[in-house]
C-alpha cells in the first residue's frame, strides 16, 4: 500500500510499515490467549520504568530550591495539574493521578518512538483505542454516578426549538459515541503517518545515494524536529481532551 | 498494515493494562505525593517568608513613624523654646532699657536741680557782691554811707527787675 521507491531503484529493502510490526520476544499463552512478550510490551515496560525512575531520581533529594531534574518533574506536575484544573474544573482532582500517568505514558511512548530502531507503542490502534474506550466508559460512568439519570440531559441541547430536538439529540448522542474513535484514531494516525513518512524519505536518501540524497536527508532532519513537536502535541491533545470529557461528565456543560 | 493484525491485540492489551496499571499505582502512591509535598513545602515556605517580610515591613514602618513623630515633637519643642527665649530676652532688654531710662531721667533731674541750685547760689552771691559793690561805689562817689539794708533791697529789686 506504500510505494517503496528505494526498493524499486536500487535494491534497498525499506518498507515504511515494517517498523510497526509486532515481534514476539517471549511466547506466552494463558488460557488459549496469546499474551506473548513482544517488542511492544518491551517498550511499554521501558516507558513504565523510565517514567518511574525519572520521577523518583528527580525527587530523591527533594530540595527547597530544585535542581534541573526536580524542576522538570515539578514542571510536568504543575503543567498537568493546571491542565486538569482549567479544563476539568471542580471535583476533578481525584482523577489527576490518572491523567498525569496518562500524559506521561503517552508522551514517553511518543518520544521513545522517535529513537532510531525504537517501537512506538502509540502507533497501534489497539493501544490508543484501549485508552480511549477506557476514558470514554470511565467518563460516562462518572457522569451517571454523579448526576444519575439526569446525565441524559447532557444530550439535550438547551434553547432549541422543540421540533428540532429529536434530530439534535440523535446528533449529540452520535457525536458522544464517536469520541473514543476520534480520540484514538487521532493519536494512532499521527504517530503512524509521521513515522512512515520518515521511513519513506529515508528510502529516498538510500535510493538517490551520495549525489541526490542530501535533499531528502535535509528534509528528514527538519521533519524529525516536527515529529518531536507532534509527539508532544499529540500527548497534550489526548490529555486535554480527556480533561474535557471529564469536565462534561462532572459538570454536564 | 501490522496495526490491523488482530492476533496481536490480546498481547498488546494485556501488557498495556499491566504496565499502565503498575505505573499508575507507582505514581499515584509514591511519586506524585512526593512532588505534591515538595511543592506544598515550597509554597508554605514562600508564604511564611512573605508574611515575615510583611511583618518586618510594618515594624519598620512603625519605627519610622515613631521616629518622625519624635522628630516633629522635638522640632516643635525647639521652636517653642527659641520663641520663649526670644520673648524673655526681649522682656529683659526692655526692663533694662526702662531701668536705664529711669536712671538717666533721675540723673538729668538731679543735674537740673543742681544747676538750679547753682544758679540760685550764684544769684545770691551776685546779689551780695552787687550790694557790697554798690555800697562801696556809693561811699567812694558820694561819700555817704547808706544803710546796708536799703542797698540790699534796691539791688534785689533791680536784679529781680532785670532777670
Amino acid at each position: 500500500m506504500f510505494i517503496t521507491p528505494a526498493h524499486a531503484a536500487s535494491g534497498f529493502e525499506i518498507d515504511p510499515m515494517k517498523q510497526f510490526e509486532i515481534q514476539t520476544l517471549l511466547p506466552l499463552e494463558v488460557g488459549g490467549v496469546n499474551i506473548s512478550f513482544t517488542n511492544s510490551a518491551a517498550w511499554m515496560v521501558i516507558i513504565t520504568l523510565a517514567t518511574y525512575v525519572f520521577l523518583t531520581t528527580a525527587m530523591r533529594r527533594s530540595a527547597l530550591v530544585p535542581g534541573r531534574l526536580q524542576s522538570l518533574a515539578e514542571i510536568s506536575y504543575e503543567f498537568v495539574l493546571g491542565m486538569v484544573q482549567q479544563n476539568a474544573g471542580k471535583g476533578s482532582l481525584p482523577y489527576f493521578p490518572f491523567i498525569y500517568t496518562l500524559f506521561l505514558f503517552i508522551l514517553c511512548a511518543n518520544m521513545f518512538g522517535m529513537l532510531p530502531y525504537a517501537f512506538t507503542v502509540t502507533s497501534h490502534i489497539a493501544v490508543t483505542f484501549a485508552f480511549a474506550v477506557f476514558i470514554f466508559i470511565g467518563a460516562t460512568i462518572i457522569g451517571f454516578v454523579k448526576h444519575g439519570v439526569g446525565f441524559c440531559q447532557f444530550f439535550v441541547p438547551k434553547g432549541v426549538p422543540i421540533f428540532l430536538l429529536p434530530l439534535l439529540v440523535v446528533i449529540e448522542i452520535i457525536s458522544y459515541l464517536t469520541r473514543p474513535i476520534s480520540l484514538s484514531v487521532r493519536l494512532f494516525a499521527n504517530m503512524m503517518a509521521g513515522h512512515a513518512m520518515l521511513k519513506v524519505f529515508a528510502g529516498f536518501v538510500g535510493a538517490l545515494g551520495l549525489i541526490g540524497g542530501w535533499l531528502p536527508l535535509g528534509f528528514m532532519v527538519a521533519f524529525t524536529g516536527l515529529e518531536i513537536l507532534i509527539a508532544f502535541l499529540q500527548a497534550y491533545v489526548f490529555t486535554i481532551l480527556t480533561c474535557i470529557y471529564l469536565h462534561d461528565a462532572l459538570h454536564m456543560h | 498494515m501490522p496495526q490491523l493484525d488482530i492476533s496481536t491485540y490480546a498481547s498488546q492489551l494485556f501488557w498495556l493494562v499491566v504496565c499502565f496499571g503498575v505505573l499508575y499505582v507507582l505514581l499515584s502512591r509514591l511519586a506524585l505525593p512526593r512532588i505534591a509535598t515538595a511543592l506544598e513545602e515550597r509554597r508554605d515556605r514562600i508564604a511564611d517568608e512573605l508574611d515575615q517580610a510583611a511583618q518586618l515591613k510594618s515594624q519598620s514602618e512603625e519605627v519610622l513613624a515613631a521616629y518622625e513623630a519624635l522628630l516633629a515633637e522635638s522640632r516643635e519643642r525647639a521652636h517653642a523654646l527659641s520663641q520663649e527665649t526670644r520673648h524673655k530676652l526681649q522682656q529683659e532688654a526692655e526692663a533694662q532699657r526702662q531701668k536705664i531710662d529711669a536712671e538717666l531721667r533721675e540723673k538729668v533731674a538731679d543735674a537740673e536741680a543742681r544747676i538750679k541750685d547753682s544758679r540760685a547760689q550764684a544769684r545770691e552771691q551776685l546779689q551780695g557782691v552787687s550790694s557790697e559793690l554798690a555800697g562801696l561805689i556809693l561811699q567812694r562817689l558820694v561819700g555817704t554811707s547808706v544803710p546796708q539794708q536799703q542797698i540790699d533791697e534796691s539791688v534785689a529789686k533791680a536784679l529781680k527787675h532785670r532777670s
